[in-house]
């Protein structure tokens, strides 16, 4: 059984506890944030696995690499503690279980996994994708689980990630492309947090993105247009790629002017809050972050998540933002997407 | 030809009467499990004195009649068990009359359900009716006769609580108004401040007459309307979810629905709460007190609110199409339920009945229940699907069904829409006054006992 | 003889719930069924064929004369495909029908006006009884060409070659695609049947024997791209004809018209009418072309284009299709499709039906009549409103 690579020592250390001291939900000093943690790390009752909303953050902010989130989460597991209810969070289980009815494409050395989420299989097509959308995988066996660190069931994922990363090695795959952040996240962070191997090579959709970009540059016309980005809580798994989205929308003439709610002070889609901590906290983040990408005068909201996206759109189109996912913007750009008629 | 068939084409032509083999072979039978009985015609009347000539005819004659909608009860209230004519009002279509500020509309005895809403959204946008999950085929008056529910039924009772006045021909062939229409030309009340004649009718599934006019409440439609899905799986809990909800006495609908398949739904009841307004801050109010009314049982874990963005869609469709895909899980195209009206404290002996059924009788389950009138009572029903091809399976949803009835009456509940062999279930079980009461109607009504016989019927 | 009732998809007949969906169109606004609307027994209905045809299959009814009666009313206008509420097999309705009166044509039990029509195509190669030479004669004085290298085959179909209402519009349109510079040329006397309507009503083998033929004169040719003037050529061509190996680039006259207008290649002056559109089904519900005919109308500066209550997918039919057209089962009746389609155009206060299609412009053109609205609207095809909006 896989056990999380968590060393004491260096929490024990830790000079700056910015793991809680930098929480946007839960108020620290210094102090207490050290006291808190070290709670957690020894299983001692703390308020941290009471009123942790599970959004990630800390993960970026520990810079030694030492899995704060995941913690709490393997704690609230071990002592019966729920983040969303338990009717809840057993659903997401069980609408996430294997039933043997993937959708597998013309595998050769390389996959693109559009999880559990046809959405992004959508995405992932055109002009851009043309060269690998035919090796698309969609389905509960190669789903990331990343889901579950929401809802405390680090259990979960140790049992279903092994069979999901064995179910891409017995189709060959070499290189694996992640439409998704949570995807990219499960096999990079979540796995070696695991010391779970992965015998093939994730790659970053962003990455590819920009390649592919930089390939269909006599295609493109700038869009010169204002976004606000929305950035998703799992990016918070891989934040050496975040710097990518700013490229990317450079490349295509999208300014993205700054904003408060941006890079570690960003705020997340609040959908999981909601089942978490309530419609009140939700709907505060909801508004905060909608507030302030209005403030830059921005037309566009950008999305890097479905889940973020189904959270947001309709309420960033009821203030005259217009949300896109960025590979669509992307599309759009080399005249594969119809561009908003003025 | 026979002299029947001559007179009743004489009557409705020669394209409102069929005695071939194909229409009594399609009309001899509804959707459900129960066996076909072929009729000797089947005859579709386009006025009121068509209706009132061949009730004459079959009352000379002393033929059976039937009247149908669209025969989506699914309880064999349209099989003609003892033959005749098989009556199918469908063409009997039209929407006759709204008074917008009375707030009610006046139907014929074959319109759709799926017409008036079209109908009403087009010309009368700030008006909708009680519009049930049924196909929209469906007919208005069939639902009413048979006490049937739709999405109001949650604020405002049965759908057959909003008729505003009834127009029917009596098995001797007279017709009939009832309510205010019996005193002039508007319809307003189905019976007070006078005797209520409509319950001679409403219920009684075709046997005291044929409905050839329904007068229906229209109530406020609003500009938004949106729904919230509560989720709990510890079953004592829903009775005291669904009585703090409805305490707030602002929802639309609540429906309460359990099914094991597909598997994001296993293990769980499912509380979807529709709720509408005319702004986005009446919405968000009522969104936020609805949160709050639960909270407890947020706070305790025990349940919580749902994400919805796959799913909204599908919920807010009206009718909402997704109801008949369970007729198809085992891929055969049939489906078939009793919906029992009964007490909400109820819910965990029902739901239980429900699984111990689908295990006992291998059959495939599905349960939704409707809440009704603000929590004074809701249908709770426990549904069996069958692949048509599979005789034994047909048969044992059958004996499940019937078994769910026994329950149900034991429990202190009212079948809903029962098939004529629960009727005499109700019957033996009924106070021995109140079906004296009952046959006593029913002989006064139908002396020679032709409408719809074998139903409501003690042998 | 005895014949065993058997067809390819019989293993999906007993799913149907007969639950009704399939009489509406997607709003419910009235019924969408051409048979039901204009017969009212439910036993028309789409849900009725299919569980009479469990029946049939189940030797529980005969193949008799109201049976075969119930499966030719159907006009194969694919509304119930669209709106079937069962997933898994609402795309295989059309193919049940299409399957049983296959059935039917082997038991020799087709309705007369239905085996009338097989041999009139056997013996003519046209359901109309005229002689072949006469088939190109209606693009006398258009100056269009016999096809010899031309970049565009221009196939108008049995309706559009012998038809009087069909022949002005093939003579409309294919004036104003030749005018307007476009390289197209036409089979004239050596055209046939494209076999659309035969496959509809189930005679497989003729149909096999049609298209094959035509593939053969289409390669012998080198034809490469195929315009229809009808969208139920438009509709074999290809759906059907790539089985048999005939793959053709296949557009509909309104498809390249709209290109040809956004090119400027047209250009239109004023033209003040109230129009609305009909669609014809095998170019909408079938093919799913419901923009190009409308682009065309807007791009004409005065016209005011207003939608017909039923419109795009949820358009009801004239009742032309499934061969209702020659074989008239539906009837004139009040409830008659074309009559009632007619009565929604009137309600729409437009003054004329733009009308895309050869079978639905003479449907709608006998129902102005039986309307006597002839003083009220005006049925006219999409090609002769544009010819009547052309800068001089």
């Amino acid at each position: 059984m896989y056990a999380l690579k968590f060393d004491e020592k260096v929490c024990a250390a830790c000079p700056s506890a910015d793991c809680l001291s930098k929480c946007q939900y839960m108020t620290f000093n210094k102090i207490e944030a050290h006291e808190e943690m070290m709670k957690v790390v020894k299983g001692q009752d703390s308020r941290v696995l009471k009123d942790c909303v599970t959004c990630y953050a800390c993960e970026e902010y520990c810079k030694r690499g030492n899995h704060p989130f995941y913690l709490i989460s393997e704690r609230r597991e071990e002592k019966g503690i729920y983040t969303a209810p338990r009717p809840i969070t057993n659903q997401w289980i069980n609408m996430t279980q294997m039933q043997g009815k993937s959708m597998v494409g013309n595998i050769k050395d390389r996959a693109v996994s559009s999880c559990l989420i046809p959405a992004l299989g959508g995405l992932g097509s055109g002009e851009i994708f043309k060269e690998v959308a035919s090796a698309l995988v969609l389905g509960a066996e190669f789903m990331c689980p990343a889901v579950h660190t929401h809802f405390a069931k680090m259990s979960v994922i140790k049992e279903r990630l092994p069979i999901v990363i064995e179910n891409f090695n017995r189709l060959g795959v070499k290189e694996l492309i992640c439409l998704h952040d949570e995807c990219y996240g499960t096999y990079t962070s979540i796995a070696s947090a695991y010391g779970m191997k992965v015998p093939f090579q994730p790659i970053y959709y962003m990455d590819f993105l920009l390649d592919r970009l930089k390939q269909l540059k006599d295609k493109i016309k700038p869009l010169n247009i204002k976004a606000a980005y929305q950035r998703p809580c799992s990016n918070r798994l891989i934040p050496d790629k975040h710097p990518l989205v700013k490229e990317i929308l450079d490349f295509i003439g999208v300014e993205l002017p700054d904003r408060e709610y941006q890079g570690e002070n960003c705020l997340c889609c609040a959908d999981i809050l909601r089942s978490v901590s309530g419609y009140r906290l939700a709907d505060d983040v909801q508004q905060r972050n909608i507030e302030d990408m209005l403030k830059t005068g921005a037309k566009y909201c950008v999305f890097n998540c479905p889940a973020c996206q189904s959270a947001l759109s309709e309420k960033v189109a009821k203030k005259g933002l217009r949300p896109i996912h960025i590979i669509d913007l992307c599309k759009m750009a080399i005249g594969e997407k119809e561009r908003e008629v003025k | 030809m026979s002299d029947i068939l001559k007179s009743l084409i004489e009557i409705l032509g020669d394209r409102g009467v069929s005695n071939s083999a194909e229409e009594l072979w399609f009309y001899s039978r509804d959707p459900g499990v129960l066996a076909p009985h072929l009729p000797d015609y089947v005859v579709a009347p386009e006025t009121t004195e068509h209706v009132q000539k061949v009730v004459q005819l079959a009352n000379r004659e002393r033929i059976p009649i039937v009247p149908m909608g669209n025969g989506m009860a699914l309880t064999g209230l349209v099989i003609p068990l003892k033959g005749g004519i098989v009556m199918d009002m469908k063409r009997m279509n039209k929407i006759l009359e709204v008074n917008e500020k009375a707030r009610y509309v006046v139907v014929e005895g074959g319109t759709s359900q799926g017409v008036l809403k079209a109908y009403l959204q087009d010309h009368y946008p700030r008006l909708r009716h009680s519009l049930p999950d049924a196909p929209p085929v469906t007919t208005i008056a069939a639902n009413v006769a048979l006490h049937g529910q739709g999405r109001l039924t949650q604020q405002y009772g049965f759908n057959s609580d909003m008729v505003t006045g009834l127009e029917v021909v009596l098995p001797t062939g007279d017709i009939c108004k009832i309510g205010s229409p019996s005193l002039g030309p508007y319809w307003f009340s189905k019976g007070p401040t006078l005797p209520d004649l409509s319950g001679l009718f409403l219920g009684w599934l075709g046997t005291t007459g044929i409905i050839t006019k329904v007068g229906l409440k229209l109530y406020p439609n609003k500009k938004f309307r949106d729904v919230e899905l509560f989720v709990t799986d510890k079953v004592e809990l829903v009775s005291e979810v669904l009585y703090k909800l409805t305490h707030l006495e602002m929802l639309e609908d609540i429906n309460v629905w359990f099914q094991p398949k597909p598997l994001m739904f296993k293990d769980n009841y499912h509380i979807t709460i529709y709720f509408t307004g005319d702004t986005e801050e009446e919405i968000e109010f009522k969104r936020r007190m609805i949160w709050d009314s639960v909270q407890e049982f947020i706070d305790t874990k025990d349940g919580g609110f749902m994400g919805l963005q796959f799913m909204k869609e599908r919920l807010l469709e009206m009718p909402q199409r997704g109801v008949a895909d369970f007729a198809d899980v085992p891929k055969g195209g049939g489906f078939e339920y009793s919906g029992p009206i009964t007490l909400i404290e109820h819910f965990p002996q029902y739901a239980a009945k429900v699984i111990e059924l689908a295990a006992k009788y291998n059959v495939l389950y599905a349960s939704s229940a409707r809440i009704i009138s603000g929590g004074h009572s809701m249908m709770f029903s426990i549904s069996f699907a069958f692949n048509r091809k599979d005789q034994a399976m047909m048969s044992r949803v059958k004996n499940a069904l019937d078994e769910a009835t026994e329950f149900a009456l034991k429990m202190g509940g009212i079948p809903w829409k029962p098939n004529f062999m629960e009727q005499k279930m109700v019957m033996q079980k009924m106070d021995p006054n109140t079906l004296k009461l009952l046959q006593m109607v029913k002989r006064n009504l139908d002396p020679q006992g032709i409408m719809n016989p074998g139903n409501w019927e003690v042998s | 003889m005895e014949y065993e009732h058997l067809i390819e998809h019989a293993e999906i007949v007993h799913r149907c719930f007969r639950c009704g969906y399939c009489k509406f169109p997607g709003d419910y606004v009235d019924f969408n069924c051409p048979s039901y609307k204009a017969f009212g027994w439910d036993t028309y209905s789409p849900g009725g064929r299919m569980w009479l045809i469990r029946a049939w299959l189940n030797d529980e009814i005969d193949s008799s004369p109201h049976f075969a009666e119930i499966l030719y009313s159907c006009v194969a206008c694919d509304n119930c495909k669209d709106q079937c509420v069962f997933p898994k097999f609402k795309d295989y309705l059309p193919d049940i029908f299409q399957e049983t009166k296959a059935g039917l044509v082997t038991e020799g039990k087709v309705p007369p006006a239905v085996r009338d029509y097989f041999k009139a195509i056997i013996a003519n190669g046209n359901p109309f009884k005229a002689p072949q030479k006469l088939r190109g004669t209606w693009a006398e004085g258009t100056g269009i060409q016999s096809f010899s290298n031309h970049e565009y085959l221009f196939y108008v179909g049995c309706v559009g070659s012998y038809d009087e209402v069909g022949i002005e519009m093939a003579r409309s349109v294919g004036t104003l695609l030749h005018e307007s510079g476009l390289s197209i040329g036409i089979l004239g006397s050596q055209e046939t049947c494209d076999g659309n309507e035969v496959k509809v009503l189930g005679e497989i083998g003729l149909f096999s024997q049609l298209a094959e033929e035509n593939i053969r004169k289409f390669k012998e040719k080198g034809v490469r791209k195929i315009i229809t003037l009808d969208p139920h050529a438009l509709n074999v061509f290809k759906k059907e004809y790539p089985k048999l190996g005939g793959n053709f680039n296949v557009f509909h006259y309104t498809e390249i018209l709209a290109g040809l207008i956004r090119e400027k290649r047209i250009s239109l002056s004023d033209y003040r009418a109230k129009v609305t559109y009909h669609d014809p089904c095998y170019l909408g519900r079938h093919n799913l072309i419901y923009a190009p005919p409308r682009e065309i109308l807007k791009h004409i500066p005065g016209l005011e284009l207003v939608e017909m209550r039923r419109n795009n997918v949820n358009a009801f039919c004239c009742g032309g299709g499934g061969g209702n057209f020659f074989t008239d089962i539906l009837g004139a009746g009040n409830n008659s499709p074309s009559r009632v389609r007619i009565r929604e155009a009137i309600e729409t206060g437009a003054r004329m039906v733009a009308v895309a299609c050869p079978s639905c412009a003479k449907m709608l053109t006998d129902a102005v009549k039986m309307e006597e609205q002839e003083d009220k609207l005006e049925v006219l095809n999409i090609a002769e409103i544009v010819r009547r909006a052309r800068s001089k």
